[in-house]
Order: structure tokens, then sequence, then C-alpha cells
């Protein structure tokens, strides 16, 4: 398994602590909401950067007041068919102003890359033998969108208005 | 008619270039059947009990005459030489091959259509009145906000992976031809005082094995924020709806279980966050850019040729009946609707051959406009035809096997595929129809009987909208043997209502007799210009119950035999 961020390999920093019951005492964590809310204290005493892994059926409002406290925040794709997460980093990014790593962890499949980027998710653990290779090939499956998210990237919408016209875009 | 610019033909030719590439992986072993199954119904392509299915979307029901001729050519070199139209407005081919529904989607597109969300758990085809346009009773085309919420649905990051599949309708008229009340989400267009435009928001109704009339959860919104709207229904249901159990997972299960009100807060709630979002709200440009595509022909200043019409109907009268029953009113005087009924004695209803598809297209060429509409009752419809072409055209009709004067009547009969095809049905639906089509083949009969809805699905999913039909019949199985569960007084107009269920299954072979005996009842019964539909909801389904089943009420569960 490969850690895509920001369309490179990278190696995780973070140790996965979420489901182990001992919480490592010191460096970069990842935990479940469930630890996060029991060692709620413990946590915020840290020096060394926290991540949050959410099941795909734990809405991310329950944290969105404790954003800033997280480097990553880990969704999870428990199957090709569970549509959840792609609001959920919708919310994050665009609701409540996230800007950590947004990881997508889990059953993700290249074929799902594309829009989960456009959603807001910019890293990836993924399976597959050549993960650069594919994060790069979904990433430029498409050039072009019908609808805007929080990307900033334009919907065809707003293209096809020739620059003569445009006028005021904001409507 | 919406043209693709190159924003759309370059999105449809990337998602084309995608699933090829998904085909590639899934014929070379790189996938296997149970991770290709999404991806290919994503693209409208299904498995069937003896080949791959190809559904291809008509948007909003709305067919150019060269697109039609596309869909025969297709027909006819990737399939058996016909295609199968269905209550959502679509054309499908049963008989295509994996390797080739990649080439078949380049063809589609050259023709500004796709495959792409006709099938899958996302937004489908939205479907719309099919008279759209062109009756004087119209608040406004419903066309152009399909085509918008056509593009705001295709390939949403968001709202691909629904909790189950999504459908979306909308009708401009007081007189609802588009079934809203049926729909995950129905928009019917109104107008106020002010002229301000705006959609009535029904939410949660449906078929399948839970039928449920939808609800209204907005009485007007403003048409600029439709799509605000559309995204906080759809964001409440991607979130909320259940995943657990594919039986319900449909948005009326949800809107059922939080209950109407409760639904309407969460949603009003989303979109108070979102309704100011720029990109969502949509500019009156843009809206003028759509309906510009939409404008209807200019039409010739023309006398209503009504008086000489019904003198000829009474020299000719086949012609006569056709006139009766396959028109309906244009806005504009000298001009008329034409309905098409791909319901001919013997035929599988929606069923069309290659020759008849380029026949219609060149008809609709020589006398409408080059524009053909799909309607929900699986029939074609021509919207600008001259009263004073009629006659001609009707002998063209008639040539091609296509004027049979029956729509509306009961053997314009909605069927779905059925065991005969679908991996899911439970029983044949085609050969009952057939078999009623036969028997009240009598057109004279058939305009005596007045307008009947016979619809006819083979399993509990509905897709021949049995719980709507004024006859709706259900096959089921039991012990291996196909047996039929009749309901009355089901409708899908603005007066929606689920039909009642009649009694126990009958065999196929009983069914037609069936019909038969609830016919000569409703004749019986009926009072002075009463609809088959108006009887049985004066009088509820006792006296056609015994008229099935005899006068003893059978309450067995059982099969019954004996028939009145």
């Amino acid at each position: 398994m490969a850690l895509i961020k920001d369309g490179a390999a990278v190696s995780d920093p973070f140790f996965n602590a979420a489901g182990q019951v001992v919480i490592p005492a010191a460096g970069p964590v990842i935990v479940s909401l469930e630890q996060w809310l029991a060692h709620l204290s413990a946590l915020f005493a840290r020096r060394s950067p926290i991540g949050i892994r959410l099941r795909s059926d734990q809405h991310p409002e329950v944290i969105a007041d404790d954003l800033d406290h997280f480097a990553v925040i880990a969704l999870e794709v428990p199957a090709f068919r569970d549509g959840r997460p792609y609001s959920y980093a919708r919310l994050l990014r665009e609701r409540w102003g996230y800007r950590g790593e947004l990881r997508a962890v889990g059953d993700v499949l290249p074929d799902q890359l594309h829009f989960m980027h456009r959603a807001g998710f910019n890293a990836f653990e993924l399976q597959g033998a050549d993960p650069v290779q594919e994060w790069a090939a979904a990433a430029a499956e498409f050039s072009v969108w019908y609808q805007a998210t929080g990307d900033g990237r334009l919907p065809a919408r707003l293209l096809r208005i020739p620059p003569w016209a445009a006028g005021d875009r904001s409507g | 008619m919406y043209r693709y610019d190159e924003f759309d033909h370059t999105l449809v030719a990337e998602r084309i270039a995608q699933f090829r590439r998904q085909v590639q992986r899934r014929l070379n072993g790189e996938l296997n059947e149970e991770q290709f199954q999404p991806l290919r119904l994503l693209n409208g392509l299904y498995l069937q009990l003896h080949a791959y299915m190809l559904r291809i979307n008509v948007p909003y029901g709305t067919l150019s005459s060269r697109q039609m001729r596309k869909l025969a050519q297709l027909a006819r070199r990737y399939d058996r030489g016909f295609g199968h139209f269905t209550t959502r407005q679509n054309l499908q081919l049963h008989w295509t091959r994996l390797d080739q529904a990649p080439d078949m989607m380049a063809e589609l597109a050259a023709v500004e259509m796709t495959t792409i969300q006709s099938s899958g758990n996302c937004v489908r085809n939205i479907t719309a009145d099919q008279y759209a346009g062109r009756t004087r009773e119209e608040v406004a085309d419903p066309r152009p906000w399909c085509e918008l919420i056509r593009q705001w649905s295709l390939l949403h990051p968001e709202f691909s992976y629904l909790p189950r599949k999504f459908k979306i309708a909308v009708t401009g008229s007081p007189g609802d031809r588009a079934a809203v009340r049926v729909h995950d989400i129905g928009l019917h267009l109104h107008r106020t005082e002010r002229g301000e435009l705006g959609f009535e928001v029904i939410v949660g109704g449906g078929l399948g094995r839970t039928p449920v009339i939808g609800r209204t959860i907005r009485r007007f919104l403003p048409a600029a924020d439709l799509l605000a709207y559309l995204e906080a229904i759809l964001r409440v249901y991607n979130l909320g709806g259940r995943r657990d159990n594919i039986h319900k997972a449909r948005i009326k299960i949800q809107v059922n279980a939080v209950g109407a009100e409760k639904f309407r807060e969460l949603v009003e709630e989303e979109w108070q966050q979102i309704r100011t979002t720029p990109l969502l709200r949509v500019p009156p440009e843009e809206i003028e850019r759509i309906n510009a595509y939409f404008a209807p022909p200019a039409y010739d200043e023309l006398p209503d040729r009504s008086a000489e019409l019904a003198r000829l109907g009474r020299q000719q009268p086949a012609f006569g009946r056709w006139l009766a029953t396959n028109l309906a009113a244009h806005k504009v005087p000298g001009y008329a609707i034409v309905n098409i009924p791909l319901k001919a004695p013997g035929r599988t209803p929606g069923d069309a051959t290659a020759e008849q598809m380029e026949a219609v297209a060149t008809l609709a060429e020589q006398y409408s406009g080059g524009e053909i509409r799909v309607s929900h009752r699986q029939n074609l419809v021509l919207v600008d035809v001259r009263q004073s072409d009629l006659n001609a055209f009707w002998q063209e009709l008639d040539h091609l096997g296509l004027a049979t004067p029956n729509v509306g009547l009961i053997t314009d009969i909605i069927a779905c595929p059925g065991l005969d095809y679908c991996k899911l049905a439970n029983a044949r639906s085609i050969p009952v129809a057939t078999a009623i089509g036969e028997r009240f083949a009598d057109t004279a009969r058939q305009a005596g009987i007045g307008r009947l809805n016979i619809n006819i699905s083979g399993c509990v999913n509905a897709c021949g909208h049995h719980h709507v039909g004024h006859i709706g019949i259900l096959g089921v199985e039991k012990n291996g043997q196909e047996f039929y569960q009749l309901t009355l007084g089901g409708s899908s107009d603005q007066n929606t209502s689920l039909g009642e269920r009649l009694g126990p299954g009958l065999a196929a072979g009983d069914v037609p007799a069936a019909v038969e005996a609830i016919v000569a009842r409703y004749l019986a019964i009926r009072r002075d210009g009463e609809e088959f539909l108006e009887t049985c909801r004066r009088t509820g389904i006792e006296p056609f119950k015994a008229a099935v089943y005899g006068e003893k009420r059978a309450e067995e569960s059982g099969p019954v035999k004996e028939l009145a």
C-alpha cells in the first residue's frame, strides 16, 4: 500500500493508532473518533501532529469545531458504492474551511480518484502496483466539468461565455 | 433541441475513453465482475439473461431525426434490428456485446447522445411531459430545466455513488403527463401572479416494491434556486439514505422514516447554507442560452381545420378513429400533436424495428420539423404536424403499421421486458401484454370502452409501473409457476393514486378473461360519460372483485381458476 499526496508518493509519517489499544506516547498519530473523544486533553497536550480517522457512518460535523487540531483527516471508504465520503470532503473543505491533509483510506480504487480529488481529497491510500501512474491517469481523465466544487475549477457554463460577453461572473 | 458544444463533446469523449479502458481491464482480467459491475452500470450497461443490454438516454424524451436514425443503425449493426422504448423515455438494446459497447457509445456521442448514468446509483435520465412546449395549458416548457438538471447531475463529483438510483421528472402542465408524483424528485413548474417562474418540489415518490406517492416539500421554489435546492436534497439523501439494505435505500424510505416535515427541515437547513453560492445560482443568461435551443419553430398562420377533418373522418372511418384517439390539441391553430403508438396487436409494447425508427425519422422531417418525442407510455410523438397534412400522414403511418388507433385505450399497454429478457423478473410481461392486445384488437370496441391504461410489470421492481395502471398487472412466481396479481384504480396523472389489489394471483392464461370480466362489469355499471378510472374510484374494487372471482369472494390465498 502506498500513500499518494498532492500527486506524489510519500512515506506516511503518521502511526495509525485507530483501533489500537494504546496510543504511542510520542510522534505523529492518527486516532479514531472514539479515541479523540476519550483522550481529548492528553491529545491536546501532545507536541506532534495529530490526525483523526472517521468511519463513513461518522459525520465529520462532530469535529467541525476542532479542525485546527488536525494535520490529517482520514475518511474511510468502506466500499466503492459508499458515496458519503464525497459529501464529507466537500463539507470539510467548503463549509468548515479545513485546509490540512484530507486522506481517502480503505477500498479506494483508481476509478474514484478524480471525483474524490474534486470533492476535496488530496491524499489517497492506494493498493495498486504503480500508484503514482494510477493517480496521474485518474487526474487526467477529465478536463471539463459541469459542476463547481471547492477546488476552484470553473464549470463548463462559465467557460462557454465568451470573454467579451462575460461581464459580471458573480451571478 | 439542445446542441453540444466543444465542452459537452469533450466531456462525453473523455468519459467514453475512461470506460473503454475499464472494459479493457475487465477483458484482460484486471477487474473481476464484482469490481466491474458498478463501473459498467454507471455507463448504462446491464448484464441480462442472455446478453448485455445497453440503455441509451433520450433526455426528456426528445430526439432529432438524425438521432433516431443513429439508434436504428445501432440496432441493426450491434443488435438484432430492433430496440425497446422504456417508461423512462429511454431506448434499450437487449442483445449487445461488452467489447462493442465503447464503440456504440462513441457512435452515440457523434449524434450527441449518451448512455452515461442510464443506470447505477446516481441521477438517471431526466424525464418530462412528452408534449412539452406544445400545449396551451402549459406554464413553461420543462425541457430547458431538464437540460440544466442533466448537466448539473452528469458526472457529479459528489453524487455519483448515492444509496440507490435517483429519478427526476419535470412537468410544466397542470395535467401531469410526466408522473412527477412517483419520482424521487418531481418538479412542477408554476408561475406566480407577478409572473415569476418557479417549481413545486415533490420528494420521495416511487414505485418498486414499496410504492409511495411523493410529498410536496416546497410549494414554490424560485427558478434561480433550483440547482442549490436539488444539491441540498441530494446531500441530505447521500448522507442520510440507508445503505445497509438495497430494498430500503431509495429516498422515499428516508422521507417516510424521518417524516416529510422533518425531511423538509433538513433540506431547507442545508439549502440555507448553500443557496447564495454563486455557482449554484442559475443566472438568467444561462437560462436564456438553454431556452434558445428549445424555441418552437416558426409556425405559419393557418386556419383551424377541425371541422373539415371531422367530415373527412366520417367519410373514412379508419381515419376518423385515428383522429379521435391518437391526436392531441396543439397550442397553435392549424397544427396537431400526433401520437404514434408502438402497440400494434401482437407486438411487444415499446418495441420498434430499425425500419420503423428510420421511417419515423423521415416522416418527422417531412411533417414535423425533424423532432420526435418518446412518451413514458412507450409511444412516439410528433408534435408539430399541420392539420392539412394529417390525412396523408396517417396513410403513411398506416402502411408502416404505426397507425393503430389505440392511444390511451385498453391495448395501449405499458409493459417491462419481463422474464423474456430481465434477470430480475419473476414472470413474463410481454406474452400477457400481447394476449390482452389481441383479445381487444377490435378498434371500435376499444373506443367504446374508452380511456383505460393497463400497466404490466414482471416483478415487484415495477418497471412497468403497475401500481399506477388503471388496471395494474404484477407478475409473481410461486413454486416455479408464474402468477399475476391485478390491481385497480391506479393513476400517475395529477391525481396520482396507487392501485388496490383485487385478489389472489391468476395464471397467465386467465389474465385476458379477467380483464374482459372487469371491462364487462365497468360497461354495465358506468354512468354517463364516466371513464373506467372514475367508475373505479366511485365504486371501489368490490364490483370488479365479484366479476373476476365470483360473487362468493374467494379470500383464500391460492390461485383461483374459475372466472366469472
